[in-house]
């Protein structure tokens, strides 16, 4: 018996083959994206040492390089992008909300206890 | 369950609204639910590590001087490696995303060969992270030495190559006047760390007592990682008296003067927490990698045996996919925090 009233929503994601041309073309340049970054990342973190003046601005931009290799990964590889903006939204704001707040948190202990070692070793 | 229309169950009771919440499939939102709870927990360590470092500061190890060796190729290669294992996991990843788009066009051949690829990566991967694994336990050339007043340091250089031992007094195996040639550098770290050197006489396993002839170290610096009494973290004593200070602590007699590599207790490179992170996430990674890899044979050998295409729908592997990509997010996060930073 035929049902009408269920909506299956994994077949409407189906299409042709044109249209894979043009999802396998976005998928190889975000691919060739995450690559360089990659490749730029290794090459300044072997050249640039931890001593030099630079270290803080390199170190930074590590930091916001790899969360947009991880936006492009949710939004593109894992369609999070293609998704309800209710269900995007519902999986990123409070994960980012939790992990801010906890980064925070953990980092002004750390250097506070790193304060408090520092003065009492002998 | 989500995947196909059920023919037991009226939409009243599946849906009261009539849609499924987002207008996505059952299925794919718990695995969205499931990836968020795993996602904090692989952030919880990841701060509990960014806690332990920022506690540290002075005596942590910096990631491109410890990890800086290629399989076959030897040292002298920052970070090269790591690199390449990231390459690996994104390509692997790019691959998934393809079976997907495969599926959605109901090309089964196209999914298989993607997904087999996929599997292959990730077996790369994780064949290589037991590589870095055991390299890691086993150490350097020169290890870490503590020194006199009780401070430890890490040393930079180049270790001079053993040419042989030649055995002084005879032992079980070896007689005098023997030339050893072989397992040099392995029976060196294993009589080092037991205290069975001294004055550059070495006792072997078999009881036999044997002069070390080595090339001569050039370059060493040594960098204090741990305070003692004269000497403060961060400290960097310079050849002169480098070269003098490491082999007054190898030829001491003394056990556990110089260790190499890593076990559970202590490492070579830093503080003892540097190791059990280091085994800790990489190790809970590793096993999220190959249970991704076991689920993904599993999916194929459904792929290849039409289950899918009978359904109508290849959402599964879309779902495996989102765990794929997941392992592969997390990884990028650990490369960043772990080694780059």
């Amino acid at each position: 018996m035929e049902r009408d009233d269920i909506i299956e929503y994994s077949l409407d994601v189906h299409h042709s083959e044109e249209h894979g041309k043009l999802l396998r073309k976005k998928i190889w340049k975000v691919t060739a994206l995450l690559t360089a970054i990659t490749a730029l990342e290794v090459i300044l973190g072997s050249q640039i040492k931890q001593s030099s003046d630079y270290w803080q601005v390199i170190k930074w931009l590590f930091i916001g390089l790899t969360l947009i290799k991880a936006a492009y990964i949710v939004l593109i590889f894992m369609h999070l992008g293609d998704e309800k903006k209710t269900l995007k939204y519902m999986v990123l704001v409070p994960y980012f909300i939790f992990i801010s707040y906890l980064i925070y948190i953990i980092i002004v202990e750390a250097l506070a206890v790193s304060d408090a070692w520092t003065q009492n070793a002998v | 369950m989500a995947g196909h229309a059920s023919k037991e169950i009226d939409s009243n009771t599946l849906w009261g609204g009539k849609i499924s919440p987002f207008s996505t499939s059952y299925g794919k939102l718990m695995m969205w639910f499931f990836l968020v709870s795993d996602a904090l927990t692989f952030s919880g360590l990841l701060v509990a590590y960014g806690f332990t470092r920022h506690a540290c500061l002075d005596a942590w190890p910096i990631g491109e001087e410890t990890f800086n060796s290629m399989p076959f190729l030897g040292h002298g290669y920052p970070l090269l490696y790591v690199a390449l294992m990231t390459f690996i996991l994104i390509v692997s990843s790019v691959t998934m995303v393809l079976a997907v788009e495969a599926g959605h066009r109901m090309d089964r051949k196209g999914v298989t060969k993607w997904l087999i690829a996929t599997i292959i990566g990730g077996f790369f991967f994780v064949g290589s992270q037991a590589w870095e694994w055991s390299h890691f336990i086993h150490g350097s050339e020169f290890g870490k030495v503590e020194l006199t007043d009780g401070s430890q340091a890490i040393v930079k250089g180049h270790f001079g190559e053993i040419e042989n031992f030649k055995v002084l007094e005879a032992g079980k195996h070896h007689k005098k006047g023997d030339v050893i040639t072989e397992d040099l550098l392995h029976e060196f770290h294993h009589a080092v760390v037991a205290g069975n050197v001294e004055n550059g006489i070495i006792t072997l396993h078999d009881g036999s007592k044997a002069k070390v002839n080595k090339k001569a170290d050039h370059g060493m610096s040594l960098v204090i990682k741990k305070d003692g009494g004269t000497h403060k973290v961060g400290d960097v004593i310079p050849e002169s008296k480098a070269c003098d200070m490491y082999y007054e602590a190898v030829n001491s007699g003394t056990p556990s003067r110089v260790i190499y590599g890593a076990n559970l207790e202590q490492n070579e490179y830093g503080p003892q927490q540097y190791g059990q992170f280091f085994f800790f996430i990489t190790g809970f990674h590793g096993f999220h990698v190959f249970s991704g890899v076991i689920i993904n044979i599993i999916i194929l050998m459904g792929v290849i045996s039409g289950t899918y295409h009978k359904r109508g729908h290849y959402e599964m592997i879309e779902k495996t996919g989102l765990y794929w990509h997941f392992v592969d997010l997390v990884w990028v996060f650990v490369f960043t925090f772990f080694y780059l930073v």
